[in-house]
């Protein structure tokens, strides 16, 4: 279930800010709002009036625009043959349309000029287009989805701007974010979802970043505890400077130090997009570093290709099983084989070993409790928690030294969930180090030995998980605390006053 | 178990047989807009079927598009498309004739020596392309169709007198092999002869099988065709598997002009058969890159182009085949991908069916599925 029990009401002529962690279930309803998707239950009504969406075409005739993370724009055609695109009808692609588009741009602002090509456009430019796309249609509620993630400070005070201009007009615009600081200076509500459900509100001029981001995660204490700490003193992988520049010339990592050592979890916070995947990719050997090491166990393998270090003991949970972790189209025990082709028992020589490769695959289906009717369904017949426990099974059957888990719960119901934190408890007792990254605050307190958090490509804070609260996390996520976080009972410069209710943990 | 595996064999048979049975109606369509009897020329053609002369034609000419579509699914099985086959097999079959014209050594020799002559000069051209992809990020696409044309040129000027050609009347030709380099065909008599590289096409497929199939390098190229994203995370340097790939693609289409060349040309002349490359690439689709499958789909495409003649004898075009071939790739393209997103939500579904009716592997029937196997 990605949504439940959802309340939302927005006012005309505000703008309505949407905030909740990754994967806490916006999108969902994002796509329920603008007909991508139907809702099972529950009623959504525009204007006092109920009204049903069966596709987007539905949403847009009712007034409700969207403006997608991804900009859906030919680059190859002009401002206003992209803006005409599929509404050629309303005015026209000639004259009519060109006049309309400058009348909406001078309206609200937005100095797009209809003849430009749009590869010769900024993103803040194009994103303007997608706005004024919107418009052209005739939307009176706008959704922008994380509008922000692309934009650059001053980028982002002019498209609030914009903002502004339009709720001056009676729009109303529904902003979906995670930056809390931006949602407070340009919101007039906020709705905080979590774990697909609405869990409150709040007015912008009486909340701070930090009573935000409690609501964000939640108070709930951590479910997934370690019980023993396990962590040995033999280093299984340092990373030393690591540096990783994106084409553009920005650092997407930098500086990253951190040592794992046997039986250690060490988990990674942070908002999603300040580096955590270029970290995987870099350490799974799909990117290579600029600069800095990585050694396994004391070997350099900063220029190891991706199968020699998969050889060499380092399993993958990928953040995106379906890019980076199956073949969907295959049949389990080929899945099963994916990453391993070198090993046993999925090869002899230079050989496959399908039938050796069948019968393990039976094995980890039993062992994993991956629900199928048999090994040869493809990967993709498969719900996602199966599939997820599917790799986690693969990869554990290699017995990896050191185990990247990106988001190993991500979209897994609560069930097999708890299957796969158990699974990696155990392998950690049994000396396994591993690189935990989660947006869910709570699996990473509760099994992680250690704690740093990432952010804009560098690793600002550390924390001890034995103390910590994901509030206190979830401050320096967004940037807003440094170095060592302590828990409240011995404050530190760089940290956020503490609120009463702290006192009570 | 069993069921999902009957139900793969199904799905694999159900294409063809869509795509063919909508081309043969389409067919019939267009032969009645042209006020012709619609079922006349099928059974004019089937009839050629049973003349022993005309099936071995069928083969030898069959023998030669399978080489080249499995040089052309290869690629596919990567997602790389291959358009250059055409050329990479007239440039090695003409480099083969040359040498086999100017080398005389023992047969136990030389013909290994045409052989390997054929493979590196197609892996040759087509490593050009391979090249330009991972370094330069050119489309294979463009790049092969461009090579294309340059092998034209390489070819005509090859055959300049002073350079390698040799005049026999009006054609050109590379001169005659030495006897040594030839093949012997399977003699039938009166019916004529069939290729004796038609063997090497049955190597050819049953090696493609094993390779894919079979081998981690099989494996990895799958993997990459499925999903690239998966096969980097799994492991597979993609440039090198571009590079591989293309490589062992042209070395196929290299073979695919010998069995005519040693068996019964000798020469590389200007009657030597072209466009076998680019018919290849629509056998290879309708064969869906399966060694069976691709040899169906070859002697089908065999049997339009030679019994097609007859088809003028009693007031027909001939022509009806080649609509029919294009009609027919056109079918499979778009049955394929019905068919295909058909059985991946069938199956979705039926797993979801099996998982609430409680038949879950490792569950109280695990014995019952260890005694299926």
């Amino acid at each position: 279930m990605a949504n439940h029990d959802i309340h939302l009401t927005v006012r005309k002529g505000t703008v309505h800010a949407l905030v909740g962690e990754n994967g806490a279930g916006k999108s969902t309803l994002m796509k329920i709002l603008y007909g991508m998707q139907k809702p099972d239950e529950g009623t959504i009504a525009i204007d006092g009036e109920q009204v049903s969406f069966s596709s987007p075409a539905d949403a847009i005739v009712r007034g409700i625009g969207m403006v997608h993370q991804h900009f859906m724009l030919a680059d190859n055609l002009t401002v206003l043959e992209n803006v005409v695109l599929g509404s050629e009808k309303l005015y026209g692609i000639g004259g009519k349309a060109r006049r309309k588009i400058k009348e909406i741009s001078e309206r609200y602002g937005l100095d797009v000029h209809p003849d430009l090509l749009v590869e010769e456009l900024g993103v803040a430019a194009r994103q303007r287009v997608e706005i004024l796309k919107v418009l052209y249609r005739g939307a009176r509620t706008l959704i922008l989805d994380e509008p922000t993630a692309v934009l650059v400070p001053q980028e982002v005070d002019a498209l609030f701007a914009n903002l502004r201009e339009l709720k001056a007009e009676g729009l109303s615009v529904i902003f979906i974010s995670h930056k809390l600081g931006e949602v407070l200076s340009v919101a007039d509500d906020i709705t905080v979802i979590r774990r697909g459900t609405t869990v409150g509100t709040a007015v912008p001029a009486e909340t701070t970043p930090r009573q935000l981001a409690e609501m964000m995660v939640g108070s709930e204490l951590p479910t997934p505890e370690t019980a023993e700490s396990t962590v040995t003193d033999r280093p299984v992988l340092t990373v030393d400077k690591l540096r990783l520049v994106a084409p553009g010339g920005k650092a997407v990592l930098d500086d990253i130090s951190f040592t794992i050592h046997a039986g250690e979890v060490l988990g990674i916070a942070g908002v999603e997009g300040n580096g955590q995947t270029e970290l995987v990719d870099a350490l799974i050997g799909l990117r290579h570093a600029d600069s800095g090491t990585i050694a396994l166990e004391g070997e350099e393998i900063t220029a190891w290709a991706t199968r020699k270090r998969r050889e060499q003991g380092i399993g993958y949970i990928p953040e995106d099983r379906h890019r980076h972790g199956l073949l969907l189209e295959a049949p389990l025990w080929e899945n099963r084989i994916l990453g391993h082709v070198t090993e046993t028992p999925n090869a002899k020589g230079v050989w496959l070993d399908p039938k050796a490769a069948q019968a393990d695959t039976r094995r980890i289906v039993t062992e994993y409790d991956v629900r199928t009717p048999g090994i040869d369904v493809t990967a993709a017949s498969l719900s996602g928690g199966n599939q997820q426990k599917l790799i986690v099974g693969r990869e554990m059957s290699h017995h990896p030294k050191f185990l990247i888990a990106a988001h190993p719960t991500r979209g897994v119901d609560v069930g097999a969930q708890a299957a796969i934190w158990d699974h990696i408890r155990e392998a950690r007792r049994e000396g396994l180090a591993v690189l935990l990254i989660s947006a869910d605050l709570d699996e990473l307190i509760g099994l992680s030995d250690t704690l740093r958090v990432i952010y804009n490509g560098k690793l600002v804070a550390d924390a001890d998980p034995a103390t910590i609260t994901p509030e206190e996390l979830g401050s320096a996520m967004t940037g807003a605390a440094t170095g060592h976080l302590e828990h409240e009972e011995t404050p530190e410069t760089g940290k956020a006053p503490e609120s009463p209710e702290d006192e009570a943990r | 178990m069993k069921k999902f595996d009957k139900e793969r064999v199904l799905l694999a048979v159900a294409g063809p047989v869509i795509a063919l049975a909508v081309a043969f109606a389409l067919s019939a369509i267009v032969l009645i807009a042209s006020g012709k009897n619609p079922v006349e020329p099928f059974s004019v053609m089937f009839e050629q079927l049973s003349f022993s002369d005309i099936q071995v034609r069928i083969i030898n000419q069959a023998t030669l598009y399978y080489i080249a579509a499995l040089a052309v699914a290869i690629g596919f099985r990567m997602n790389l498309f291959n358009i250059g086959v055409d050329g990479q097999y007239q440039l090695a079959a003409m480099m083969a004739a040359i040498v086999g014209a100017h080398a005389n050594l023992p047969a136990a020799l030389q013909v290994p020596l045409l052989l390997l002559t054929a493979i590196l000069t197609g892996a040759f051209w087509s490593g050009i392309a391979g090249v330009l992809k991972v370094t330069r990020g050119v489309s294979e696409v463009v790049a092969t169709i461009m090579l294309n044309a340059i092998a034209t040129s390489v070819i005509a000027y090859l055959w300049l007198p002073d350079v390698f050609g040799v005049k026999v009347g009006n054609n050109n030709t590379t001169g005659e092999m030495y006897e040594s380099g030839w093949i012997p065909g399977i003699d039938l008599g009166k019916s004529g002869e069939i290729y004796g590289l038609v063997v090497l096409a049955v190597l050819l497929g049953i090696g493609y099988w094993v390779v894919l199939n079979r081998t981690r390098f099989g494996f990895d190229l799958r993997a990459s065709g499925a999903s690239e994203t998966a096969a980097a995370a799994s492991g597979v340097d993609p440039k090198r598997m571009v590079l591989t790939a293309m490589l062992i693609s042209g070395g196929l289409a290299g073979l695919a002009g010998l069995p005519i060349l040693m068996g019964d040309t000798h020469t590389y002349s200007l009657n030597f058969p072209t466009g076998i490359g680019f018919l290849g690439i629509g056998i290879a689709l309708l064969g869906r890159n399966s060694p069976v499958g691709i040899a169906f789909a070859a002697l089908l495409w065999a049997w339009l182009d030679k019994a097609s003649p007859e088809l003028d004898f009693h007031g027909y075009d001939k022509e009806i085949a080649v609509i029919m071939q294009g009609l027919i790739v056109l079918s499979v393209v778009v049955s394929y991908e019905a068919v295909r997103e058909w059985g991946l939500r069938r199956q979705q579904r039926r797993v979801g069916a099996e998982l609430a009716a409680g038949h879950v592997l490792g569950a109280d029937n695990n014995t019952k599925e260890a005694a299926g196997r």
